[in-house]
């Protein structure tokens, strides 16, 4: 009990929640894409299970990692390519199509899991790559700079697409068919496309974050990795009020409060497991109901889009 | 001619034609054998009621449909437009009934929309913006780039729409009824902008079903009728009554109640406040009575407080402040449900959200409120019979045209729901009623009853508040007129007193003694 507030112990605390954070990151914010084009994709979870058998098989069977990641993209693509296909050009019901994804992906991949891997086997990820100078400052450095290149990439990803949401003739479009896809359409911009094109970037942005779990975070795959990951990074895009930015935020209180009740059972804190596993779902729904912005929500969320109906 | 009006000429659109177009969807003809053609630097009104074609036949030129048959000619070539996108390059602008901008953007990335950027994917910001305040300023257009759209009012916004067709280098712009949300002295300023444009050499089509203002802009008047064409002509050689024969098909007897004199009070609203849906005061002390036997108009630009009066008197919204009394009795905290029983009754503004339920039946329309009533029911069971005879001698009362009394009321036309709810309302006799915009987006034939029906109501004894946007209705048919602006009443005028210009000016905020000492 003691030495629960060391520095060791909150600088791995800290270590943990830059880790922990990586999936969160990719889901997120690849969902803001879909969300800001006015999709809801709510099978983001079983994109990301999906993603990190293929990573995982691709990886156990070619010992290549980069080649399971390629995968994990290709399968999030595709994925992502069948959620635009029902919920854009089919125009059904997103909440169920999303659903109907996820429960695709939790399927499919226990299924494969089965038939072509068996048993829980391990692999070696991604090492991390230290990077010469900075992870030499104390403290901060071994948090910081001390990870994998897929935890590099996530973390590099909140600016870039901060950047290509605001400063470019893409995001402007993706914004606008999310707030008034007839305003757009009015303007020549083709809706259905800019959608499809947003939902597959948040697709395969989706299966990198089941690759970073099942190649980079744990190394394994089993049934149901993910255990609702995907979920938590729907409920992040709207703590985050749909912004790069307030993602990166939401991701970290999130597994900071995660990476604090991993620590306190190891170092067998006496607190009841279940209350601990509890804590960070607790604290996502409480800082929903508190922070959600609706002005921020994209005004054609949910809805699909046909030409002369006003 | 400056620099930047020459380009515009460049790009000007020559003449344009559309031939024999037919366009069908499921059950309906909105087009059949239309003919229509704009000449460069000329202004074509395309005048008809609602439903007659006019957006359907403008939606085709500009792209969002395609012709089932016929051709579009623009400088003698038959052209087909696959998207909007066709349209704009090929010199044509639109500016839509329900403007097409997004609120969450400022107004220079609602200009830069769509269009290619000089710094390729990255947005240019700068460039666009400049170019804005260029075009502001040579079309006389007052605009702030920088501007979020939700910060702008309606006005502002209509400016912003133009803006970006002129941005399109746009030789012809289709106007889909540009003036229905501005007031009297807004209509003047767009006119203003309109004789300009149309001095820069550019070519308008004007849709609107408002005569004064056809004819007072346009060269050429085309009038539409059940997606026909029913003739072309001159605004100068054609007269309003000629135009009001050719949309209609028959005759319109103008409105013409005779004077009578009001009764007792009937219902007074004293310093009434309530707060609008943005949290903002939306009645500030809104004091008036109405008496039996009396319409009082309400005019006013719409979002100025009308919405949320009309809704505290129905019982709909909580008034913060004040008191209306009914009869005498205190009211202010009465449910709806009280209010009703008490002999209000309320046609709502929003008709399909507030006054109708789209997937019902007629009949279960009509019962929206009644079901409870002991006439029509057996202890908890519906007497289906009953409510069928009620509903069925209804829409033969009105005159609700309908296939069938379980057909759901969202394919009734808006003009034979809004009958059907006014006949709702005024089956339960009422002592007053609240009718607020009751003929809006309802084709001339069904305004022209449902004002008779008012006026029947009138002469029965019933107390009417009358609120609308149109103000040649509030003229038409009101005893007094109260003007509304920014949740105050700005004063209450018996008929006859102020001409339309001294009302506009006080719908634009002008006190009353300025407002009528002007002139």
């Amino acid at each position: 009990m003691k030495n629960i507030f060391s520095l060791n112990v909150i600088s791995g605390i800290l270590n943990t929640m830059i880790a922990l954070a990586t999936p969160y990151l990719y889901a997120a914010i690849g969902e803001v894409f879909a969300q800001t084009a006015g999709v809801v994709n709510l099978g983001v979870d079983g994109i990301m299970l999906l993603s990190a058998f293929a990573a995982f098989y691709v990886a156990l069977v070619t010992g290549n990692l980069w080649l399971g990641l390629l995968a994990a993209a290709v399968v999030g693509l595709l994925m992502g390519l069948l959620m635009s296909f029902v919920s854009v050009s089919l125009k059904a019901e997103q909440g169920v199509s999303g659903i109907g994804l996820y429960m695709l992906g939790l399927g499919l991949s226990s299924l494969l899991f089965k038939v072509m891997i068996g048993t829980v086997k391990t692999i070696e990820g991604f090492k991390p790559v230290e990077l010469p100078l900075l992870s030499a400052i104390p403290f901060l450095g071994p948090i910081l700079f001390r990870n994998n290149i897929l935890v590099y990439a996530a973390f590099l990803l909140v600016p870039i697409a901060w950047f290509v949401l605001e400063k470019t003739t893409f995001g402007l479009k993706v914004k606008s068919v999310g707030q008034n896809p007839a305003a757009a359409d009015s303007l020549g911009i083709n809706v259905d496309r800019i959608r499809y094109v947003s939902v597959c970037i948040g697709a395969v942005l989706a299966g990198l974050a089941g690759a970073s779990l099942s190649i980079s975070l744990t190394n394994l795959f089993q049934d149901n990795l993910t255990a609702g990951m995907g979920f938590i990074a729907v409920a992040l895009v709207y703590f985050g009020g749909w912004s790069p930015v307030g993602v990166l935020g939401g991701a970290l209180l999130f597994s900071v409060v995660n990476s604090f009740q991993l620590w306190m059972q190891v170092l067998g804190v006496n607190i009841p497991s279940g209350v601990a596993v509890m804590l960070p779902y607790l604290l996502t729904i409480v800082a929903l109901c508190v922070t959600v912005n609706r002005v921020r929500q994209p005004a054609a969320l949910n809805k699909p889009f046909e030409r002369g109906e006003s | 001619m400056s620099k930047t009006a020459q380009e515009v000429l460049k790009r000007k659109t020559g003449r344009v034609e559309m031939r024999n177009i037919v366009k069908c969807f499921p059950g309906v003809r909105a087009n059949s054998q239309v003919c229509f053609d704009v000449d460069p630097g000329e202004v074509h009104a395309l005048l008809g009621e609602n439903g007659a074609g006019k957006s359907t036949l403008m939606r085709q030129l500009y792209g969002m449909y395609r012709p089932d048959e016929g051709e579009i000619i623009i400088d003698g070539v038959p052209t087909s437009f696959r998207s909007p996108a066709d349209a704009i390059s090929a010199g044509i602008g639109m500016i839509h009934q329900h403007f097409m901008l997004v609120p969450t953007l400022t107004v220079a990335q609602n200009v830069a929309l769509g269009q290619a950027s000089s710094r390729g994917p990255l947005l240019d910001l700068k460039v666009v913006t400049a170019r804005i305040i260029e075009l502001a300023e040579e079309y006389g257009l007052k605009v702030d780039p920088e501007a979020f759209v939700w910060q702008l009012s309606v006005g502002e916004q209509q400016r912003i729409e133009i803006l970006k067709a002129l941005y399109r280098g746009a030789g012809l712009i289709i106007l889909d009824e540009p003036t229905a949300v501005l007031t009297p002295q807004e209509v003047e300023d767009l006119f203003k902008t309109f004789r300009r444009m149309v001095a820069e050499g550019h070519s308008l089509i004007f849709i609107s079903h408002k005569l004064n203002e056809v004819l007072a802009i346009s060269d050429r008047i085309t009038v539409l009728r059940d997606g026909k064409v029913i003739g072309t002509r001159a605004a100068k050689d054609v007269s309003r009554s000629e135009l009001v024969g050719m949309m209609v098909g028959r005759e319109i007897k103008a409105l013409d109640p005779r004077p009578r004199e009001a009764g007792v009070e009937l219902l007074r609203v004293e310093d009434l406040h309530a707060m609008g849906d943005r949290g903002m005061e939306a009645l500030c002390g809104v004091s008036f009575a109405v008496r039996s036997g009396e319409i009082l108009g309400l005019a006013g630009v719409s979002g100025n407080g009308q919405r949320e009066l009309d809704e505290c008197l129905a019982g709909m919204r909580k008034s913060s402040g004040g008191k209306v009394l009914y009869k005498g009795r205190d009211i202010s905290h009465c449910t709806l449900n009280e209010r009703v029983d008490a002999g209000m009754a309320y046609i709502p503004e929003e008709r399909m959200r507030d006054g109708a339920i789209r997937e019902f039946s007629v009949q279960e329309n009509v019962f929206l409120h009644d079901h409870e009533s002991p006439e029509f029911r057996h202890g908890i069971f519906l007497d289906f019979a009953k409510m069928r005879s009620h509903a069925e001698a209804l829409v033969h009362d009105f005159a609700v045209k309908t296939p069938s009394l379980d057909t759901p009321i969202k394919n009734l036309s808006g003009g034979n729901i809004q009958k059907l709810i006014m006949a709702r309302e005024l089956s339960r006799k009422p002592g007053f009623l609240v009718a607020a915009q009751p003929t809006r987006g309802v084709d001339i034939g069904a305004s022209e009853y449902i004002h008779q029906r008012l006026l029947e109501q009138r002469e029965a004894g019933t107390g009417i508040l009358l609120v609308s946007e149109d103000l040649d209705e509030i003229m038409g048919l009101s005893d007094r007129i109260a003007i509304m602006y920014e949740g105050r009443i700005m004063g209450i005028l018996d008929r006859g007193q102020a001409s339309v210009e001294q009302i506009g000016f006080m719908m634009a905020g002008v006190e009353m003694g300025e407002a009528l000492s002007a002139r």
